[in-house]
């Protein structure tokens, strides 16, 4: 995959909890494609190729109010907030195969002022993954949250390895530092002492309130070519060196896997480096998917930035601040920025890699990586380089 | 809890695998389904067995005994079936079998429960019809932490 495909165009709307505005997920994605393709220098009609996210807007309906009038390649990952780095991954060998010139990769959604998370899974368990498996095996007993899922990984991890919750509140407070050098993040003006963090209400132990993700409304977009086409493009073109995807063992339960902690990105990472041909030790920063304070632990540690068990004290210590030796979430991520299913972290991936991210930017970063996370430990990843 | 609180609370399917499951746990049984053909037991339930694809299983009682994996202490419910309930704590438990299940310890303060805690399974009619497994500690309170091994 080295080298076949990049990214041109990254756009975002505004990231807002303001529920007198009250986006839909269409309009806060069409104007985050807009805003994509405007920084690319493409014309609408140049898309050939929706990849949206699941379960919220369709290519036709994208593909419809842009004006796309040449839509030849369309398709989703199921896999939650793991879908728009598996899409990019897919977006990269649709390219390479020929089979599209043009890759549109919008996400959005009115996640604060529209229907929230918790009213989605007691609403709607059909959306829920693991489908009538949680209906009839989860919910009854009081597990019924995204939050309460993961506590559990969080708290089996804590008694075998000895993560503590001032680890994970290190990981909260390193998100809300990159908040405060990023304008866009809802965050922005609101530093966190580890006191505060500790004195967050507990909601489901050991996941307090500030362990867990914004919820925002917001959209965000890329656009994805030819190395070719790129150079004729407005803006430096970002390599997509490696991509791969994983799903946990089984994928669609979460309390009988032989091996609590592999998930999807245990494979998909080494796949994707070695399609690359780097190591994580090379990479300048990373941009892991935050969900939850653990999550962004545990996918450290699966990446193979840090052996299982050591992703308690690799984040301590300013290690995955900004200049640290990884900085991880260089705009707030999840926690501190916005939650826009992930797309987020591709966005500020490229502007680091373009030496556009101002005064959080990691000084001559030419190498990053972003992941994906999603429903019950579905994983992505992407390895991301400054082209040539 | 009032009326309109357990009418809320979210009731698992009747019919196919959950129905079988859960029509064993109303006559007093937890049963999981093992393997006809290389003995593996599995839950939750399942069309083919993992280990060696054998769509022949039977639904095997097991000893009810086992140990608690991992838990989370929920002090804010996110369904409103569970508002009334807090301080609750959805619990994975290892059977000696090794299947696990995600359950509850019921009669353990929710400060008391431990990874490795030893439980055994009773049986809790929480609507008309509908009997979910859950645990209480297979050693009394106060009978001592070293029988917790």
């Amino acid at each position: 995959m080295r080298g076949g495909a990049c990214i041109v165009g990254v756009g975002e709307t505004a990231y807002t909890r303001d529920v007198a505005r009250a986006p839909t997920a269409l309009g806060l994605q069409l104007e985050a494609s807009l805003a994509a393709l405007e920084d690319a220098g493409l014309a609408r009609a140049d898309v050939d190729a929706i990849l949206p996210f699941p379960n919220l807007v369709s290519a036709e309906e994208l593909a419809a109010n842009l004006g796309c009038p040449e839509l030849r390649f369309a398709t989703t990952h199921h896999v939650g907030g793991a879908a728009p780095v598996a899409s990019l991954g897919t977006a990269a060998l649709a390219v390479s195969a020929g089979a599209a010139d043009c890759v549109l990769l919008p996400a959005g959604w009115a996640g604060y002022s529209g229907r929230r998370t918790r009213q989605i899974v007691a609403q709607d368990v059909a959306s829920i993954p693991g489908g009538a498996i949680a209906r009839d095996y989860y919910l009854p007993h009081g597990l019924t949250a995204p939050l309460q899922w993961y506590a559990l990984l969080a708290r089996r991890h804590m008694h075998e390895f000895g993560t503590r919750p001032e680890q994970l509140g290190a990981v909260a407070l390193a998100m809300r530092r990159h908040a405060q050098r990023n304008p866009r993040a809802v965050m922005h003006g609101r530093p966190l002492s580890m006191e505060d963090y500790l004195a967050s209400p507990m909601l489901s132990d050991p996941y307090r309130l500030l362990d867990c993700c914004l919820e925002t409304d917001g959209g965000a977009a890329v656009v994805v070519t030819s190395a070719e086409r790129a150079r004729d493009l407005r803006r430096p073109p970002v390599a997509v060196l490696g991509a791969a995807c994983g799903q946990p063992d089984p994928a669609d339960e979460i309390t009988g896997r032989a091996d609590l902690f592999r998930t999807g990105l245990s494979s998909a990472a080494p796949r994707a480096f070695a399609a690359a041909g780097v190591r994580p030790a090379d990479a300048d920063f990373a941009q892991i998917y935050d969900c939850f304070t653990f999550e962004l632990l545990q996918q450290l540690e699966e990446c193979g930035f840090c052996k299982r068990g050591e992703g308690g004290a690799f984040v301590e210590g300013g290690r995955i601040e900004l200049g640290g030796e990884l900085p991880v979430n260089t705009h707030g991520g999840l926690l501190s920025e916005a939650h826009v299913l992930g797309m987020s972290h591709v966005v500020e991936a490229v502007r680091q890699l373009r030496g556009e991210a101002g005064e959080r930017q990691v000084a001559g970063a030419e190498l990053g990586v972003v992941t994906g996370w999603g429903d019950f430990g579905d994983g992505s990843i992407a390895i991301l380089g400054r082209s040539a | 809890m009032t009326a309109a609180d357990a009418s809320a609370l979210p009731l698992p399917g009747r019919d196919g695998f959950a129905g079988a499951f859960y029509e064993a746990c109303r006559s007093g049984e937890l049963r999981f389904q093992r393997c006809s053909a290389c003995g593996a037991w599995r839950h939750v339930p399942r069309a083919l067995c993992a280990a060696c694809g054998s769509p022949a299983f039977t639904w095997t009682p097991s000893s009810g005994r086992g140990r608690v994996f991992t838990y989370t202490i929920v002090t804010r419910a996110m369904h409103p079936g569970f508002a009334a309930r807090v301080p609750y704590a959805p619990a994975v438990i290892e059977l000696e079998e090794g299947v696990r299940i995600l359950s509850e310890v019921v009669d353990c303060p929710v400060e008391e429960l431990r990874i490795d805690l030893p439980v055994v399974v009773v049986f809790q009619e929480v609507a008309e019809g509908v009997t979910l497994p859950k645990f209480r500690r297979a050693v009394p309170a106060g009978a001592g932490r070293e029988a917790g091994g």
